[in-house]
């Protein structure tokens, strides 16, 4: 049976006058990788980052492991510890080694004792590839070594669902593969994930489905085959012509 | 007249009697300075009204007026309201040491609040974001993440804020208190010779302000040992 980790009932979303997010339903399951494109503007950083209470939605429902989006700042801390996040910018913590930016939630909200926060910390560095970086800090490190740290600090909180926000789009091409082989690592170990990426390889190899997404709007969800193969909508072949092109 | 390098020379060793109060007033009230500003900083930064707008009310009133006046109002105005020579902190502002370490304290406050301010301010929001989205909590999020990032950002503004303090010290003379300016002044009723005397004075100033701004160079390239050189 499948179960929701996270449902979107009629998302809304505005800045001022401007609707960043109309009308968005959406369900993920457990297990199930979720890539997610469309132009810029298009409100997919929006509707990632409503997730997780970044951004607060002005109606509609939200639902993340079974607990409903509300005002509660203490509901939405207990949610943020299930929910990792990456970000496009890394958002390391610079005043912190490698080592502590890993320990530092652990250590804070779930009272992790330091002996264990830190082997659980290496052991993760391990799984993305840098324990030898351990005790550096971020500003000395590859921007691809930097987002593996990201990931790594993500899953330290033992996240049943991991939104990524375009993960390699600031990232120099030849640092872009190191960064996505520790996704599809990640996919491959069953672990939920929203992804929000124009990587359209990582889409085709690891998607269960990819969503179209357009001023606000979702246009167009389904499997890579069907996407890729037989896209419905005019949007979608005018965005994948583009996209495929370069 | 000519100018009298031995004079100037000479007058070092008694100005220099001047500098231990120079140090206790530059030190005290630095120190109550730090401890008003991050009060103030907290109500300031609070998200309610009726605790920034006394915040900012505060902060106007001191950055707006001069340091002399506010010394003065200190010194000569307080002691005319019978409450206040009534209450516990007459025997602190009876002294017109207490009246200056008062006054210099209350406008340290407002300055270093709003330079503590600057530098939370120039904390990149995404690095706070990424402290929400762990879920730590605001007041952890405050002294974990924002608070040491914010406090090197405020150095180089905050070493410039104790050498000007520094320098206010010298104000303290106005109101009887015989730190190095006010060692000087009698010394220049002794001798009618202002030049050598207030030189002698700046050449002490000078060679303070140069420790200061070794200590902090040091505390600065400290707290800045995560950031990549030439930044
Ligand atoms: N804080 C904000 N205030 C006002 N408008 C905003 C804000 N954040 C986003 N927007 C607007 O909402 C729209 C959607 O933004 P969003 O960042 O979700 O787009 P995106 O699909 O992630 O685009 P990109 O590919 O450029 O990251 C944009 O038009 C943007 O200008
Ligand atoms: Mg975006």
């Amino acid at each position: 049976m499948s179960e929701p980790v996270i449902m979107m009932k009629n998302v809304s979303k505005r800045f001022g006058s401007f609707t960043a997010l109309s009308n968005i339903n959406l369900t993920v399951n457990r297990g199930e990788r979720l890539v997610v494109c469309g132009p810029s503007g298009s409100g997919k950083s929006t509707m990632i980052r409503c997730i997780n209470r970044l951004e607060e939605h002005d109606a509609g429902t939200i639902i993340v492991n079974g607990h409903e989006l509300t005002g509660n700042d203490r509901r939405i801390d207990a949610v943020r510890r299930e929910v990792g996040m990456v970000f496009q910018s890394f958002n390391l913590f610079p005043h912190l080694t490698v080592l502590k930016n890993l320990m530092l939630a652990p250590r804070l909200v779930r009272g992790t004792d330091k002996a264990s926060a830190e082997a659980a910390a290496m052991a993760l560095l391990e799984r993305v590839r840098i324990p030898e970086q351990a005790h550096k800090y971020p500003a000395q490190l590859s921007g691809g070594q930097q987002q593996r740290v990201a990931i790594a600090r993500a899953l330290c909180m033992n996240p049943k669902v991991m939104l990524f926000d375009e993960p390699t789009s600031a990232l120099d091409p030849e640092m872009i593969s190191e960064v996505l082989d520790v996704m599809v690592d990640l996919a491959r170990e069953g672990m939920t994930m929203i992804c929000v990426t124009h990587e359209m390889g990582f889409a085709r190899s690891v998607a269960d489905k990819i969503m179209f997404m357009d001023s606000g709007e979702i246009v167009e969800s389904a499997p890579p085959d069907e996407f890729f193969g037989a896209p419905k909508s005019e949007r979608t072949k005018m965005f994948l012509k583009q996209i495929l092109a370069h | 007249m000519s100018f009298n390098f031995d004079l100037v020379w000479s007058s070092l060793p008694l100005i220099i009697q001047g500098l231990g109060m120079t140090l206790k007033l530059l030190f005290l009230s630095s120190l109550i300075g730090l401890f008003l500003a991050l009060f103030i900083l907290l109500l300031r930064i609070s998200g309610r009204w009726y605790l920034m707008w006394p915040a900012m009310a505060y902060i106007y009133v001191f950055r707006g007026t001069p340091l002399l006046v506010q010394i003065f109002v200190i010194y000569h105005g307080l002691p005319q309201f019978d409450f206040i020579r009534e209450s516990i902190f007459w025997p602190v502002l009876r002294e017109p040491f207490g009246c200056a370490v008062l006054a210099l304290s209350l406008n340290a406050g407002a300055y270093v609040s709003e330079i503590m301010r600057g530098g939370i301010i120039g904390v990149d929001k995404g690095v706070k974001e990424a402290a929400m989205a762990l879920g730590l909590p605001r007041w952890q999020q405050f002294i974990y993440v924002t608070s040491p990032i914010a406090i090197r950002l405020a150095l180089p503004a905050y070493s410039n804020e104790v050498v000007s303090m520094l320098k206010a010290t010298a104000l303290a003379s106005t109101i009887t208190m015989m730190e190095m300016t006010g060692v000087a002044r009698t010394l220049v009723a002794r001798t009618f010779a202002p030049y050598e005397i207030f030189i002698s004075a700046a050449l002490i100033y000078l060679a303070l302000t140069y420790a200061l701004q070794q200590v902090f160079a040091w505390i600065e390239s400290h707290a800045s040992r995560y950031v990549k050189k030439e930044r």
